[in-house]
C-alpha cells in the first residue's frame, strides 16, 4: 500500500492529519469552542445567554426575583412540567411531534387519584396503573403510526382530545379529587427538601463522578492511542462544576433548598442523557431523526424506534403529571390544560432541541424549563396577568425557533449539518 | 500490499476450485414502479471469489436490482437463493444479517451523525454502554486501509466532500464479515489514489473469497478487476461476458444496444486524433 509520510509514533491517532490544527489544553479548547459557535453549532449558547438576560431583566424590574424563596418555588414548579418537556425531547429528535402531553399527563393524574382515593388502592400500584396507561397509548400512537403512517401530528392532535376526554370521564361529575396532605406523593411534591448537608454531598459527587469520569476516559483514549482533553481542561472543568453547585446550594438554603423532586427531575436528564448519548438506542434516535431511510438501510428497525420515542414521551408525560398532582394536592379536570402542553413542547424547543429531528439533548428540558419559569414566575411577581405570560412565551418560542433555523442554515454553510 | 492487476487465477470459477461455490442465484427477478417496469426477468449468479461487474446505461434497472438485493425494495417476482438455502429479503436488516452489505449508489449516510457514528449506525458495539474509543481506533484502521484522506473522525458527515463520504460509506460495508459485497458506482467520486485502492480493496475481497457485485460506468475499471461482465438494458439481461474474451466494444454495443452507437461513432472519429479508447465510458454513451 502507498506509504504517506508517516507521522511520529507520538501523535495520536485522530491529529495525524495535518491538516488539522491541534487544538490542546485550555486556549485550544476555548478556540475549538468559539469556531464551533461560528460554524453554527450553538450548543446550550442561546438557552444561557437568555436565562441570563431574563434574569437580569427581572431582577432589575423586582429585586425579589433571584431571592433564594423565589428560586426555590422556581425550581419545584420546574420539575413537573420539565419531566414532561424531557419525554418531548425524545420526539422530537425522531422528528415528530407529540401535541398531547398535557392530556396524557392530565389523564395519569386523574386515573391515580381515582384508584388511589376512591378505589384505596395502595398508592405504588395506583401510581403503576397511570404509567402504565401511558405506556399502552404511547404503544397505539407507534403502532398507528408505523401501521397507518399517520403523521405524529395528526395522531397525537386526536389524542389531544380523545384522552381530555378521558380524563374528564374518569373524573366524573366531581371533577377534582383532592390528594391527602399525609400522602407520600404531596409530602414528595411539596414538602420534601434534601437535607442541607445531603447536597452539599451531591455537589461534591457531581463535581468528582465529572473529574474521576474525565480522567477514565482520557486514559484509555490515550492507551489507545486517540488524543485526549488534557488534566487540566477536566480538573478546570469540574472544579468550576464543583464551585457552581456549591454556591447554588448555599444560596438555595438560605431558604428551604432544593426538593427532592428537583433532584428527581435532573436524575431523569442525566439517566436520559447516558440513554441518548451513550447507548445504540440513542444512537438509533439522532440516526432516525437525520436520515430515516439511511437509518432503516443500516439495519436499524426504525418501527421500533419510533414506538420506543412515543412511548419514552408518554411515560415521562405521565410522571410529570403525577408529579403536578403532588405539587397541588390533587387531580382535577384542568389537570395538565392551559398552557402544560405548549410549555413543555416550548421548553424542549428554546433548550434547543431542533423541530427539524436529529438534534437535541436532554439538557435542553432542563434549561428550557428554567427559561419558560423564569418567565412566568417573573411576570406573576409584577402582577402582570397570563394575558401577557403568554405573549412573552410565545415570542421567546419564536426567538428560539428562529435561532434554530437559522444555527442551521449556518451549519449548512459550515458543512456542519 | 501490493495489488497485481488481475491477471486472473480465479477467474474461472468453474468448480475446478474446490472451494468455489455459488453464494447468489437470482432467477426471473422482476419490479415495477407503477407503470415503469424497472426490472424484468432479470438472471444474476455470483460465485465466491468472483467479482461481477453490472453494466447499463442510465436507469438500466442496476441500482434497482441492488436495492432488491440489499433489502430495501421488494421484488414483484422472481427467486433469490443466497448461501444455498433460497431467501427473501424483506428488510434491510434481513439482507445484512445473511451477510450482504451494500454501498448504495446514494451512499445512505446520516448527515448528522460523525464518521464513527455512521461507520458503526445499526451494530454499535456494546449497546448498553457504548465503546466510543473501540470503534474510533477501528475506524481509523479501516480508513486508513482505503488511505482515506479524512482529517478527523468526530466531524459530522455533512462536512466532508464528497468523495470522503464514498470512503466512509464503503468503509461501512466492510464491517462485520459479509459474505457478499455490493459496490453501486463506489468510485464515482474519488480520486485516482482512492479509486486505486478501492479497486485493489476489490481485488482482495476477492483473494479473501468474497463475492463483490460491482456497478462501475468505468469500462477501463471494469475491465481491471471484474471476472465476468452482467450487461442491463431497459431492465433486461442482455448479454453476459467474461472479461477475458470481450473488447470495451462488443460491452459498449451490448449496453447500447447496437453495434452502431454514439460510443463507436466518436471512437471512430477519436482514433483518428488518437484518443484513447480505454478512456470512452458508457456514460458518454447516453449523450
Ligand atoms: N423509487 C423509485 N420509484 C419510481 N421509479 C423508480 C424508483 N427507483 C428507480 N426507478 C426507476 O427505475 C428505473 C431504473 O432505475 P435505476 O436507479 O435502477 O437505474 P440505474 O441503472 O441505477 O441508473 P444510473 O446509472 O443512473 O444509476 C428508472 O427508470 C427509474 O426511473
Ligand atoms: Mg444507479
Amino acid at each position: 500500500m502507498t506509504t504517506t509520510t508517516t507521522p511520529s509514533p507520538s501523535t495520536p491517532t485522530d491529529l495525524q492529519d495535518e491538516r488539522l490544527r491541534a487544538d490542546t489544553g485550555v486556549g485550544g479548547a476555548i478556540r475549538a469552542g468559539i469556531d464551533r459557535i461560528r460554524g453554527g453549532d450553538l450548543g446550550f449558547l442561546p438557552v444561557i445567554a437568555g436565562l441570563a438576560i431574563i434574569w437580569t431583566i427581572f431582577q432589575i424590574l423586582n429585586p425579589y426575583f433571584l431571592s433564594s424563596g423565589n428560586l426555590t418555588n422556581l425550581l419545584m414548579e420546574s420539575a413537573p412540567v420539565g419531566v414532561i418537556a424531557l419525554g418531548i425531547v425524545f420526539v422530537l429528535l425522531i422528528g415528530e411531534i407529540d401535541l398531547s402531553v398535557g392530556s396524557v399527563s392530565g389523564l395519569a393524574a386523574a386515573i391515580m387519584a381515582i384508584n388511589f382515593i376512591d378505589n384505596r388502592w395502595p398508592l405504588p400500584l395506583a401510581i403503576a396503573a397511570a404509567v402504565g396507561i401511558a405506556v399502552v397509548i404511547g404503544f397505539a400512537y407507534g403502532f398507528i403510526y408505523n401501521r397507518i403512517g399517520v403523521p405524529s401530528f395528526v395522531i397525537t392532535l386526536a389524542g389531544l382530545l380523545g384522552f381530555l376526554g378521558l380524563q374528564l370521564f374518569v373524573l366524573g361529575p366531581k371533577g377534582t379529587i383532592n390528594l391527602p396532605f399525609d400522602s407520600p406523593l404531596v409530602y414528595f411534591g411539596q414538602l420534601a427538601f434534601v437535607p442541607q448537608w445531603l447536597a452539599y454531598a451531591l455537589a461534591v459527587l457531581a463535581a468528582a463522578a465529572l473529574l474521576v469520569g474525565g480522567m477514565l476516559r482520557a486514559r484509555v483514549r490515550r492507551n489507545a492511542g486517540l488524543s485526549a482533553p488534557a488534566l487540566s481542561l477536566i480538573l478546570i472543568r469540574a472544579g468550576l462544576l464543583a464551585v457552581l453547585l456549591a454556591f447554588a446550594v448555599w444560596y438555595l438554603y438560605q431558604a428551604r433548598g432544593v426538593g427532592w423532586m428537583v433532584v428527581f427531575f435532573v436524575a431523569l436528564v442525566l439517566l436520559a442523557n447516558y440513554a441518548l448519548t451513550r447507548t445504540s438506542w440513542g444512537r438509533s434516535l439522532f440516526a432516525v431523526g437525520g436520515n430515516r431511510e439511511a437509518a432503516r438501510r443500516s439495519g436499524i428497525r426504525i418501527t421500533a424506534v419510533y414506538t420506543s420515542a412515543f412511548i419514552a414521551c408518554t411515560t415521562l408525560a405521565a410522571v410529570g403529571g403525577l408529579l403536578a398532582a403532588g405539587r397541588l394536592a390533587s387531580a382535577a379536570q384542568s389537570s395538565g390544560g392551559g398552557d402544560v402542553n405548549l410549555n413543555a413542547i416550548a421548553a424542549a424547543v428554546i433548550g434547543g432541541t431542533s423541530l427539524f429531528g436529529g438534534r437535541g439533548s436532554a439538557f435542553a428540558a432542563l434549561l428550557g424549563i428554567l427559561v419558560i419559569q423564569s418567565i412566568s414566575s417573573g411576570l406573576t411577581l409584577l402582577n402582570l396577568d397570563s394575558s401577557i405570560r403568554y405573549m412573552v412565551t410565545g415570542a421567546v418560542v419564536l426567538i428560539a425557533v428562529a435561532l434554530d433555523a437559522v444555527a442551521r442554515r449556518s451549519r449548512s454553510s459550515h458543512g456542519r449539518a | 500490499m501490493n495489488a497485481s492487476p488481475a491477471t486472473d487465477t480465479a477467474a474461472a470459477p468453474d468448480g475446478a476450485h474446490p472451494n468455489i461455490h455459488t453464494v447468489l442465484s437470482m432467477r426471473g427477478i422482476s419490479k415495477s414502479f407503477g407503470a415503469v417496469a424497472a426490472l424484468t426477468d432479470i438472471d444474476l449468479d455470483v460465485s465466491s471469489s468472483e467479482v461481477v461487474a453490472i453494466v447499463g446505461d442510465n436507469g438500466a434497472g442496476k441500482s434497482t436490482l441492488v436495492k432488491v438485493l440489499s433489502g430495501v425494495h421488494a421484488p414483484d417476482s422472481g427467486t433469490i437463493d443466497f448461501g444455498g438455502e433460497r431467501v427473501t429479503l424483506p428488510t434491510p436488516m434481513a439482507a445484512l444479517e445473511r451477510g450482504i452489505a451494500t454501498v448504495f449508489q446514494d451512499l445512505a449516510l446520516c448527515d448528522n451523525l460523525d464518521v464513527v457514528q455512521n461507520l458503526f449506525l445499526g451494530r454499535e458495539r456494546g449497546p448498553f454502554r457504548l465503546d466510543e474509543v473501540g470503534m474510533e481506533v477501528r475506524a481509523w484502521e479501516l480508513l486508513r486501509q482505503l488511505s482515506a484522506k479524512i482529517p478527523s473522525v468526530r466531524i459530522p458527515i455533512a462536512s466532508l466532500s464528497g468523495g470522503q463520504r464514498q470512503t466512509v460509506a464503503i468503509a461501512r460495508s466492510l464491517l462485520g464479515d459479509p459474505k457478499l459485497i455490493i459496490l453501486d458506482e463506489p468510485t464515482a467520486a474519488l480520486g485516482v489514489a482512492q479509486t486505486a485502492e478501492v479497486l485493489n480493496l476489490v481485488e482482495r475481497l476477492r483473494e479473501r473469497g468474497h463475492g463483490v457485485i460491482l456497478i462501475s460506468h468505468n469500462m477501463e475499471d471494469v475491465k481491471a478487476v471484474a471476472d465476468r461482465v452482467v450487461v442491463l438494458r431497459l431492465g433486461r439481461n442482455n448479454g453476459e461476458f467474461r472479461v477475458g474474451d470481450v473488447s470495451t466494444e462488443e460491452i459498449i454495443s451490448a449496453i447500447t444496444g447496437a453495434t452502431d452507437n454514439a460510443v463507436t461513432r466518436r471512437r471512430s472519429r477519436g482514433d483518428a486524433a488518437s484518443q484513447t479508447p480505454d478512456a470512452i465510458t458508457t456514460e458518454e454513451a447516453a449523450r
